[in-house]
């Protein structure tokens, strides 16, 4: 017990460490709210074009490209960006690779998610808004983006979690987000408990959202309790 | 940059050939991990959303507890803690142990939520029936109750089965010589990027097939409501 005490929860190290966690903390909410929008902003435009598109073969490679990356981990592809672009010459910033790869990733995800919203939408509104005079894009922007996304809100919520806990692999490139402070600090205090303090911070952040997304869930299987 | 050199960095055959075995093992356990993760997770999650079922007060709170913790914390944390923390209270494990744990228990988390909400979707006057006409509660729960269940599960337990699965990437982080892992190191030691490249296909051939199995489940077993 007292082993644990000092190895997990060993206050006098957590005070010491508190500001440099706090700062990772910070890195990675500013690195969510760099990737989110652009993820949700790519996969938007990746939903809409898997119900527009009537060519064959922009279908065949919208269908490619999303199945790929949605093959791929998300650590694969961060490796293969960072590390593989300097044979190519170029010598990527880290946060510019992780942005990449993080929007290649997640317009995958948010892509499937906005596609099955779009589809959710009953014809009836687009025509009804068609006949009322509007053009094809100002039904989309006005009608059928707002339905959808309110159709699939759980599961969007639910991959924006699944977002924030990912830039965790940020820590695999030297990104100094909470994870990766938190291991630094371990190593340079020979004990874990800055570990422990990050996993605090992760479930202080995050549970609320799976507490909502739970309910959200319950709702949706259409749970009679 | 020309052509050449392109082929000479990324695609450079002499490389791949002398890498191949090494990527070929790395696929190898990131096969087996991902299908002991899926067992384990798959099983041990469906154990616990039985157990809830039973409704006993105690017991439950300890079940969401752990739910909702795994369900928050990013999977590299646990692995982490697994991998760096516990030594220092005694408990070591190998990289492939900390990373099948971690993994296992992030899936039964979300396993035991997506049954629990399944097993919560059946009416109640189903078990109430089935009770009615002499089943036992486990009779009940196996026969009429999780049949039920099941087919408004399988969608969203594939996906996060697919997830997860992908996640045995981050073994690579505590040192664990699956497939990206000893493509890195494969490519930091050749001084060329064609290891990466090879990883890459290593991932796809692996990971195409589970995510194309997925979209087949989700048109299978379509969500009714």
């Amino acid at each position: 017990m007292d082993e644990i005490l000092k190895n997990f929860f060993n206050i006098s190290i957590y005070i010491e460490v508190a500001p440099f966690l706090l700062r990772g903390l910070l890195n990675t909410l500013l690195l969510s709210a760099l990737v989110i929008p652009f993820g949700l902003a790519a996969g938007l435009l990746v939903g809409v074009l898997s119900i527009t598109l009537k060519n064959r073969w922009a279908r065949a490679l919208l269908a490619i490209y999303i199945d790929v990356f949605r093959a791929l981990p998300p650590l694969v592809l961060l490796i293969f960006i960072y590390y593989g672009t300097p044979f190519l010459g170029w010598e990527l910033p880290k946060l510019l690779a992780i942005v990449i790869g993080f929007m290649l990733n997640n317009s995958s995800y948010y892509g499937e998610i906005f596609r099955a919203g779009l589809e959710s939408v009953p014809n009836g509104q687009i025509e009804a808004a068609r006949s009322t005079g509007l053009s094809a894009t100002q039904t989309l922007i006005h009608i059928q983006i707002p339905q959808a996304t309110r159709n699939v809100m759980p599961d969007l919520i639910s991959n924006t979690i699944e977002v924030i806990k990912l830039t965790t692999l940020a820590s695999a490139v030297a990104m100094p987000e909470l994870l990766r402070v938190a291991r630094d600090a371990q190593s340079l205090f020979y004990n874990p408990s800055p570990i422990v303090l990050a996993a605090i911070f992760y479930l202080l952040l995050l549970w609320p959202l799976v507490r909502i997304l739970s309910r959200f869930e319950h709702k949706k299987m259409g749970g009679g309790h | 940059m020309d052509l050449n050199a392109l082929v000479f960095s990324f695609f450079n055959l002499e490389i791949a050939w002398e890498y191949l075995p090494d990527i070929l093992k790395g696929m190898m356990v990131t096969i087996e991990l991902g299908l002991v993760v899926a067992i384990t997770g798959l099983v041990f999650g469906m154990a616990l959303a039985v157990l809830r079922a039973l409704l006993l007060r105690p017991l439950n709170f300890f079940i969401i507890c752990f739910a909702d913790i795994m369900r928050a914390l990013p999977p590299l944390v646990v692995i982490m803690m697994l991998f760096f923390a516990f030594p220092y209270i005694q408990i070591s494990m190998s990289a492939f142990t900390a990373t099948w744990l971690a993994l296992s228990l992030v899936l039964a988390a979300f396993v035991e939520e997506i049954c629990w909400a399944g097993i919560v979707s059946v009416p109640k006057g189903q078990s109430e029936a089935a009770r009615s006409t002499g089943l036992s509660w486990l009779q009940s729960m196996l026969y009429v109750v999780l049949p039920q269940a099941v087919r408004l599960t399988v969608a969203p337990l594939t996906n996060r089965v697919i997830a997860i699965t992908k996640s045995t990437a981050l073994g690579s982080v505590v040192g664990l010589s699956e497939v990206l892992n000893n493509s890195q190191s494969a490519m930091s030691n050749s001084g060329n990027a064609t290891p990466l490249i090879m990883g890459a296909i290593g991932c796809l051939l692996i990971f195409i097939p589970v995510v194309l199995l997925g979209r087949w489940t989700e048109t299978r077993f379509r969500w009714k409501q």
